[in-house]
């Protein structure tokens, strides 16, 4: 790596070379039955140069191109865009807590084994149902060089159990599913499959809504798979900086419940959304986007707040695969202080949205929303009564989220980017097929 | 050594283990792009990738390895086998398939990669100087990315295959805004590695950015249900979303209760449907003339006179369905195993005019062009970049953009007209299983689809 840092200062002003390699094993269940067993080995490096002022960019997986990467980024360099930041120097990198060697020594009948309990707690609940299951591991291992004496190196181990469950009858289908991750081994096979059977539970009855406006109350999983697109879009330095963000020029502003508080937070032991620095080697920082309704923040990269005039909140990221671009770590929406259960108990004729399916289709830079209840509740007089079928839910965040009527006590990680509790919205557009 | 040489060598190791069955993947990639975000140009870059799989089947159950190392290949090739033998529990079954050697070469000399990239940029400029034209106009986005990958197969039965295929995606959008209102519209186009195609498109991106400053002032639809009337574009996504992941049978093939609802023969819809897949039309994004398993590229009838008639194979679907196989086993790169995909999805054209099938509605939904789609299997939703109420036969207003849904086990049923104007979209990606987005292109006729649930405010 300092051998390609010395090649491509030779034929730029300055240099930075990114290293990623990882392995994994990953246990594979179809069907209720042990199917696949894979491993994955993978070596990048990327080459970002800045030549005559100009940023130049190559990336490559294949350990013997090194030469040509050197003329591929000194080629894109002709074009590239004006480089506005500067590499940082030798950082300081509090510690962020990654690692666990735990993670390399679990075999794989351990991990089959999780695989198998997972299946058979679910499928002893619901006979007939046909599940899919997955046990990962792997460890990642980032490198950054840079020509102006910056150097970051740091090394991650993940872990995660995932299932979900189809149950067929005739032409209906119900779909149910958990997972979590860490960045320790991870045992729990029966919380996750428990979370399972709660969701088979509460779908076992069916019920149908009107069309109008109701009171929703989005789980975690719901609220990830309805509102978070539009927020991590609107906190995005770049959406900012192009004038596409709603709340752009809302900063200090009051755009939100008081209730609602938002972080991006790289810092949190144990996760694998955290690490010591991005992908630019920028410290990773907690950065605060909304509190008490108030915007307080976006988030940068390097170039992106150079042209914005400011700082770099250490969000550069290359998981596109181009150059860095601002992008979250994991974002932190602050528990409230209501029992997921008091909010049903508040809602006369509503909904319970785990699972909006198709949401982030619609104008997300605009705030909307609109989806397909995948996996929901009818809520009757306090009391969840059964699943829903054929019916959407749509609007828009930043009306929804101006007036929230509670948010949860119990804060939950889903899908490994987002910490968030249960978001009670008191009317949103239902439209429901006769 | 080239991939070639590697191959070769790694023929004689996998002929020789101990396994029901062994393939490897060999690969080698170019890419570049060029993307605006703003006036300003936000990355150019090129890259190079090589690597490969080996994949092992005992017992019926697999191993796989991936790697881009491509150092110590037999090793590799032990541990997936050892990884099969840990999984395999039954009796392995793969429907039978003749050995081929061959190299394809139709594609060999098409590599948009090595056009200069000076040029690219000159057609993201203009495209973009069309997009900054417009008046209202906040910021737009011009995304240009072309590949070329030459891959090897192998398998212990002797097969070895070269292909090469090369591809073009473009996608841009342009976004609007008026007093915190902000609205976007994007155009997706692509080409199986043919630059000269995408360099029409002047008109179409000029419409696009008037679109979005005219939604600025477009009212929003009430939720319901309605009648709509979808362009062939948007067609193509619903034919796509809608039947076209249920008929892929790693769904369907271990599940007896959707072996029950999926039996052939069962009535989707109207005498008048027909749904096609196929993998054998040159010069489209889905296309190749061998799968990842080495298997020929087949035309497979899905629905035929609205009855279910089809569904795409690997060799093990095929093999524990007994029925024929049709070649979609494919994989986005040597990163993940090949799994059942669509490749070129279409509605076959019927005899009603696009004049014929609005006339009768009074009042309903013209939705066009996609902004995307996703489905369950059983529910699916796919969402409209253009959306305009019919009124008493007629296109009126422009609408927000429109969200729809729908159940696969009736909305086919619901589809009651069908054009003449078959249409195939190439800027399509599909996304399954992790794999996204793989080359696929969908098509159909104007469509029209009576009780459509729509999503409002
Ligand atoms: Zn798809």
């Amino acid at each position: 790596m300092e051998d390609l840092l010395a090649q491509a200062v030779v034929a730029a002003e300055e240099a930075e070379v990114f290293t990623v390699s990882s392995e994994g094993t990953l246990v594979q269940f179809e069907a209720n039955r042990l199917k696949y067993l894979q491993t994955k080995q993978q070596t990048s490096v990327a080459l970002r140069l800045i030549r005559q002022g100009r940023v130049g960019y190559a990336t490559t997986t294949d350990i013997g191109e090194r030469r040509n990467l050197v003329s591929n980024a000194v080629e894109t360099a002709q074009f590239g865009m004006l480089a506005e930041f500067q590499l940082p120097a030798s950082g300081v990198y509090s510690p962020v807590a990654v690692f666990d060697a735990g993670v390399v020594s679990v075999a794989n009948e351990a991990m089959i084994q999780l695989g198998e309990e997972m299946v058979a707690s679910v499928t002893a609940y619901t006979p007939g149902i046909i599940c899919e299951a997955e046990v990962a591991k792997g460890t990642v291992s980032v490198s950054i060089r840079n020509s102006r004496g910056g150097q970051a190196d740091y090394r991650k181990s993940y872990f995660s159990l995932g299932i979900e469950g189809s149950l067929v009858n005739d032409t209906d289908m119900l779909f149910v599913g958990e997972s979590v991750s860490s960045c320790h081994p991870l045992s729990n096979s029966g919380a996750v499959a428990g979370a399972v059977l709660r969701q088979l539970e509460l779908a076992k009855d069916r019920a149908s809504v009107p069309s109008k406006s109701l009171p929703v109350v989005f789980t975690p999983g719901g609220v990830a798979s309805a509102l978070i697109e539009p927020l991590m879009a609107a906190f995005n330095g770049k959406t900012v900086l192009k004038g596409a963000s709603p709340i752009g020029n809302k900063l200090g502003q009051a755009v939100f419940d008081r209730k609602f508080r938002l972080r991006d937070d790289p810092t949190v032991g144990y996760r694998p959304s955290s690490r010591p620095c991005d992908d630019e080697g920028v410290p990773s920082q907690c950065t605060t986007l909304v509190e008490e309704g108030v915007v307080t923040g976006f988030i940068y990269d390097l170039q992106t707040a150079a042209m914005a005039h400011t700082h770099s909140t250490g969000n550069g990221s290359r998981n596109h695969g181009g150059l860095p671009l601002p992008a979250p770590s994991a974002f932190v929406i602050a528990p409230g202080d209501t029992d997921f259960t008091e909010m049903v108990q508040d809602i006369k004729e509503g909904l319970v949205v785990e699972q909006l399916m198709g949401a982030g289709q619609g104008n997300v830079l605009g705030g909307d929303f609109s989806g397909n209840v995948l996996l929901g509740y009818k809520v009757e007089n306090g009391k969840i009564v059964g699943r829903v079928k054929n019916t959407m839910v749509s609007g828009n965040i930043y009306q929804a989220l101006k007036q929230v009527a509670a948010i949860g006590r119990e804060a939950k990680w889903v899908d490994g980017f987002l910490q968030t509790p249960p978001i009670y919205c008191p009317g949103l557009s239902v439209a429901s097929k006769r | 050594m080239t991939i070639k040489d590697i191959g070769q060598e790694l023929a004689g190791v996998i002929g020789k283990c101990d396994a029901d069955y062994v393939e490897a993947h060999l690969e080698e990639s170019q890419t570049s792009h060029v993307v605006y975000r703003g006036r300003e140009l936000d990355s150019i870059g090129r890259a190079t990738a090589i690597g490969g799989n080996v994949r092992a089947m005992v017992k019926g159950g697999w191993g796989f390895v991936s790697f881009n190392d491509l150092n110590n290949l037999p090793e590799r090739v032990a541990l997936a086998v050892k990884q099969a033998r840990f999984v395999g529990r039954e009796a392995s079954q793969l429907v039978a398939a003749e050995p081929v050697v061959a190299t394809v070469s139709v594609e060999a000399d098409r590599d948009p990669v090595a056009i200069p990239l000076a040029e690219k940029k000159q057609l993201m400029d203009e495209y973009n100087d069309i997009i900054w034209r417009t008046p209202e106009i906040q910021t737009s986005t011009v995304g240009y990315a072309d590949s070329r990958k030459q891959t090897i197969f192998l398998s212990s039965a002797g097969s070895f295959i070269e292909q090469t295929r090369a591809d073009i995606t473009l996608r841009l959008a342009a976004v609007a805004a008026r007093d915190g209102d902000i609205q976007q519209v994007g155009l997706s186009v692509g080409s199986r590695g043919d630059f000269s195609i995408l360099q029409s498109y002047h008109d179409e991106v000029a419409h696009m950015a008037e679109r979005a400053v005219v939604l600025l002032s477009a009212p929003q639809i009430k939720g319901g249900e309605y009648t709509v009337v979808l362009d062939p574009v948007l067609a193509g996504v619903f034919v796509h979303e809608a039947f076209g992941h249920l008929s892929e049978s790693d769904f369907v093939y271990e599940n007896e209760r959707v072996r029950r609802i999926m039996t052939l023969g069962r009535q989707f819809g109207h005498p008048e449907l027909n749904i096609v897949d196929t993998a054998t039309i040159p010069g489209l994004r889905g296309s190749y003339q061998y799968d990842d398993e080495g298997m020929p590229a087949t035309r497979t009838y899905l629905i035929r006179e609205g009855k279910l008639v089809g569904r795409l194979h690997s060799r093990e679907t095929a093999a524990k369905m007994n029925e024929k196989p049709t070649g979609n086993a494919r994989a986005i790169n040597h990163r993940y195993p090949p799994i059942v995909r669509m490749t070129n999805t279409y509605i076959e054209p019927g005899v009603v005019s696009l004049a014929d099938m609005v006339g009768g509605i009074k009042e309903g939904i013209y939705a066009k062009n996609w902004y995307g789609g996703t489905t369950s299997m059983e529910m699916f939703t796919f969402s409209a970049g253009e959306a305009y109420m019919i009124r008493h036969g007629k296109i009126a207003e422009m609408l927000r953009p429109v969200v729809l849904t729908g159940n696969v086990f009736n909305t086919l049923e619901n589809i009651d007209a069908i054009g003449d104007d078959l249409t195939m979209n190439q800027g399509g990606g599909c996304g399954k299983g992790g794999q996204m987005p793989l080359p696929v292109s969908n098509g159909s006729p104007h469509i029209r689809i009576s009780r459509c649930l729509v999503g409002g405010g």
